[in-house]
């Protein structure tokens, strides 16, 4: 229970309908997307304005109290669970676009705008905002750049980081810092924009997030390429890079999600294929028209049992179609979906699969794996039950091995959905005991009471 | 029976289902009462992480739960895009059968499913002195018509400007129908539904006018009960049995190709409930007949009789609002469509998020009178915007709600069924 008198102090803030204090409310900004156990919040409060949100982290503050900023929740590594009777909160009501500058280009948001609904205002005034984290029909700005979030476009265009031009954060004690700013070049002072992208809420709190937006491409083109070998997949996808051709999206799908893709769809993929490649090129329509053909050809060259080039919008969207569907049809084999993100040098593609078929054998589980295949951020997806405790200790022991056959092949532990509560304890094996220490002590300057999202990305 | 112990075993039957629900928050971009209040209580994930927690016994206060379960307009939307398949509208329904067992219902409710929806005798004769007296009589029948099926308080209450009880009820003037197949060969039931046969009667004319133009036979049997979903929603599942047993047992006795319904709402409940919910196994033939034969009417229009667009165009221009309960639970979007180029005259117009709920949802629009309003103005605003002289539908439920926002927001748009526009171009 959160005292009264703090609770009369959030809502002289925010108002009274923007403090949440049922039991109902609270449990239900209990957990996240992550498989993790729910943590009860004390107190649920909507700042509506920026000003109300910097007063809501001095609040914190003052009265030590711990505070998880949420955005959409849909962050797959416990990010925004709470400390049990912290505070969440939220950035849903921050949600203007405050300025979309097209001579500029760049963009400047709340962090609680919706990400597709940004790309869809910036589409309107002919420009392109990249990044397409899966969940971009939910997900908010804020919680991308917190999450560095990726997406299928990774290889040619990169991610949230390479967008952020520069931000407002209110700091711990509410002061409103300044970083970055509208220029294509700007080194004024430290990096704190870099610093802030991928700290999940541990370091400062975002209140404006300026955004590079580009040109779109004017013509795209998209294939499917038919494998008999994973191994095939895989070098054709290194051939393709060697060839000079960044694709706009290469990925890769396995026989297991191929067959339960199908089984969802109906769109006639070939099921015996042990391996799909999908394929988009995109830029000048003459350079899009020469690429697609190359691609074509490299694939044939490296075995591809068939191509298909997509015609028209229809073949097209059918491609993606196909890769749209992995997710929901792989979670609708078993009821708990384990989805993670372990991403490898893309050389040790090949490895890595095998890694995890090895795994999958050895723990005797059903692990489905598609993925940025370009990028080598591969999502092995293990469906199981968590009520069943035997087979849930086997998919701990699995995800255990994962990491650390990831990190023997030279790869990170998450390429995109951050570290969270979920691999907070995995970070020493990846990036050593320096930089946790070196991390705790900025943290502990920074955040001298620890009330930024604790128990998140460093811990110990 | 207020035992929370009880309450708790009861809802562990849901866990299997519970527990297929991913978490991926997805259906934060499908809900309208989430969108419009922004709260995770209010969307599909919370709601089934508050049962979890109870049925866990993480969570002591059942009633705010159930508070949450009845934030919802039962719209299907979540359903239809949930990346993990959850059951969401059976899960909800199981839910608040549980939730009304554990808190019992109000005497009003009682009233309504136990005696009235289940006994059409009483329930039209006191909507036939409702009809008379509304405006004068007003404490009363709000009391009884408060919570059922699509509103019938309506015209009662203050500000709503809802279209006001028929004078003349369907029933009244056509009571019962028998008549042969004509040139289609086809005979086809009729099952008005509540608010075709009490509120928009002219929709109920308009089909048998239709259907009589295409040669096509009548069975509408006198009597015919409410399709249940009032009861089942509120979680009376007994009352629930009881209409649809009345309802097997006037149309099992007829011969016909289709039941033909002009309710989006009816329609999906025989085709989606009924075969869940309906207890007697003994009628299980019976009710295996109807569910396969039900259809909407434009459906059947356009599927069955191939009625196809005219190549005339025409320049009244009409836009049509998709009923969640057609498009979500029975995937019915193009055939509506089809009828309006089909009908002389009509200049069809596609609005903006045609698919997006009204915020009728039944009795939601009882208990949240403000959070439905808030919805049906976004809604409202796309006809609008969409410049249609006329909205077109196929769900009567939603045409009083969409009535009651374009009145509000000073808009003379005429909201018609498809099958009325249809009708009148014969
Ligand atoms: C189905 C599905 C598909 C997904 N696909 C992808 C994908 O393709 N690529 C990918 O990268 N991720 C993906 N994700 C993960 C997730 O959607 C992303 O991490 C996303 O960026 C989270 O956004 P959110 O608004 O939900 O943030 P939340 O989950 O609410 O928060 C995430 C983090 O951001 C912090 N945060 C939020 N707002 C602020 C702020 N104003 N200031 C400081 N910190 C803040 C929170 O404290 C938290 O640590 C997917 C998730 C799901 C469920
Ligand atoms: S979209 Fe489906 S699986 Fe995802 S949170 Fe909502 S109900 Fe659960
Ligand atoms: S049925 Fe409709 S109102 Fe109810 S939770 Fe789903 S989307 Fe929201």
């Amino acid at each position: 229970m959160t005292a009264k008198a703090l609770i009369k102090d959030f809502e002289a803030i925010v108002g009274k309908d923007n403090v949440l204090t049922s039991e109902a409310d609270l449990a239900s900004y209990s957990y996240d997307a992550a498989v993790l156990p729910n943590a009860m919040p004390g107190l649920v409060v909507r700042p509506t304005t920026s000003e109300q949100l910097g007063k809501t982290v001095k609040l914190c503050n003052d009265n030590a109290i711990p505070m998880t900023v949420r955005g959409s929740g849909t962050n797959l590594s416990g990010g925004t669970i709470p400390s049990t009777g912290g505070i969440v909160v939220l950035t849903t009501a921050l949600n203007r676009i405050l300025e979309i500058n097209e001579e500029d280009l760049y963009a400047v948001v709340e962090p609680g705008v919706i990400t597709s609904k940004f790309a869809a205002e910036v589409a309107k005034r002919g420009l392109f905002y990249p990044p397409d984290p899966g969940s971009q029909t939910v997900s908010t700005l804020g919680g991308n750049v917190a999450e560095n979030a990726g997406g299928l476009r990774g290889l040619k265009y990169g991610v949230t980081k390479d967008y952020v031009m520069g931000m407002t954060f209110f700091d711990v004690n509410g002061e409103l810092v300044k970083s970055g700013g509208k220029t294509v070049k700007c080194v004024t002072g430290y990096n704190f924009t870099g610093l802030m992208v991928g700290a999940e809420g541990t370091l400062g709190v975002y209140d404006t997030i300026t955004l590079k937006l580009v040109p779109p491409p004017a013509a795209a083109k998209a294939m499917m390429a038919v494998f008999d070998t994973v191994m095939d997949a895989c070098r054709t996808v290194a051939a393709i890079i060697a060839a000079k051709i960044v694709p706009a999206t290469l990925e890769l799908m396995d026989n297991f999600t191929i067959r339960t893709v199908e089984n969802f769809r109906k769109a006639g993929l070939p099921t015996e294929a042990q391996a799909l490649l999908l394929i988009e090129v995109d830029g000048h329509p003459a350079m899009v028209e020469e690429d697609a053909a190359k691609v074509e050809e490299i694939c044939k060259k490296n075995k591809a049992a068939s191509v298909r080039v997509a015609k028209d919008a229809n073949e097209r969207n059918a491609v993606w179609q196909a890769r749209r569907d992995a997710l929901p049809a792989l979670a609708k084999v078993k009821p708990t979906t384990v989805l993670e993100d372990a991403t490898v040098p893309r050389s040790k593609i090949p490895d890595m699969m095998a890694a995890l078929d090895d795994i999958a054998k050895k723990y005797n589980l059903t692990i489905g794996t598609f993925g940025h295949a370009g990028d080598g951020n591969l999502h092995p997806t293990i469906l199981t039950d968590k009520r069943n405790t035997e087979e849930w200790h086997r998919v701990e022991a699995a995800i255990d091995e994962i990491f650390d056959r990831a990190l023997a092949l030279g790869g990170t532990l998450s390429g995109e959905h951050g570290i969270g509560m979920a691999k907070a304890k995995y970070m020493k094996q990846e990036c050593g005991i320096a930089a946790i220490e070196y991390s705790k002590r900025m943290k502990s300057v920074l955040d001298p009471k620890g009330i930024l999202n604790p128990g998140k990305l460093i811990v110990g | 029976m207020a035992d929370p112990k009880k309450l708790v075993e009861m809802l562990k039957t849901l866990e299997d289902q519970l527990v297929t629900c991913m978490r991926c928050g997805m259906c934060q971009a499908q809900c309208p009462v989430f969108a419009q209040s922004g709260r995770e209580g209010d969307v599909t994930r919370g709601k089934i992480a508050l049962l979890t927690g109870l049925a866990e016994e993480m969570i002591k206060d059942p009633d705010g739960v159930n508070n949450k379960l009845n934030r919802c307009l039962l719209c299907g939307t979540c359903e239809a895009n949930c990346p993990s398949g959850v059951k969401v509208t059976d899960i909800f329904l199981r839910a608040r059968a549980v939730m009304a067992a554990y808190t019992g219902m109000s005497a009003a409710q009682k009233l309504i499913f136990q005696k009235l929806l289940t006994n059409p005798g009483l329930f039209n004769t006191l909507l036939d002195i409702g009809s008379k007296f509304q405006g004068i009589f007003t404490k009363p029948v709000d009391d009884i018509l408060g919570t059922s099926c699509a509103r019938f308080n309506a015209p009662i209450i203050g500000d709503r400007h809802f279209k006001t009880l028929a004078a003349k009820p369907l029933h009244a003037d056509v009571p019962s129908l028998d008549t042969p197949a004509g040139v289609s060969k086809l005979r086809v039931a009729f099952f008005p539904g509540c608010v075709v046969d009490k509120i928009y009667p002219s929709v109920g004319h308009a089909v048998l006018k239709v259907l009589k133009h295409h040669g096509v036979g009548v069975y509408m049997p006198k009597g015919q009960a409410c399709c249940g979903i009032p009861a089942i929603s509120n979680g009376d599942v007994a009352s629930f049995q009881e209409m649809v047993k009345k309802n097997i047992e006037l149309f099992r006795k007829g011969d016909f190709d289709y039941l033909i319904t002009p309710c989006a709402t009816c329609t999906s409940t025989i085709k989606k409930i009924w075969p869940t919910y309906y207890e007697d196994k003994s009628d299980q033939v019976a009710l295996a007949k109807i569910v396969e034969k039900v259809k909407d009417v434009s459906a059947f229009l356009v599927d069955v009789l191939k009625v196809s667009p005219t190549d005339i165009p025409g320049t009244k221009t009409v836009t049509y609002h998709d009923p969640c309960h057609l498009r979500n639970s029975l995937g019915v979007t193009a055939q509506p469509r089809t009828l309006l180029q089909a009908t002389p005259g009509v200049k069809f117009v596609e609005m903006t998020d045609a698919a997006s709920c009204c915020g009728s949802g039944g009795s939601f629009n009882l208990k949240f009178y403000e959070l439905s309003q808030e919805i049906g103005r976004k809604k409202a605003q796309h006809v609008i915007d969409s410049q249609a002289e006329t909205v077109a539908t196929s769900c009567p439920a939603c045409m009083m709600q969409i009535t009651d926002m374009l009145s509000k927001a000073g808009a003379s748009r005429k909201v018609r069924h498809v099958v009325e526009l249809y009708a009148d171009a014969l």
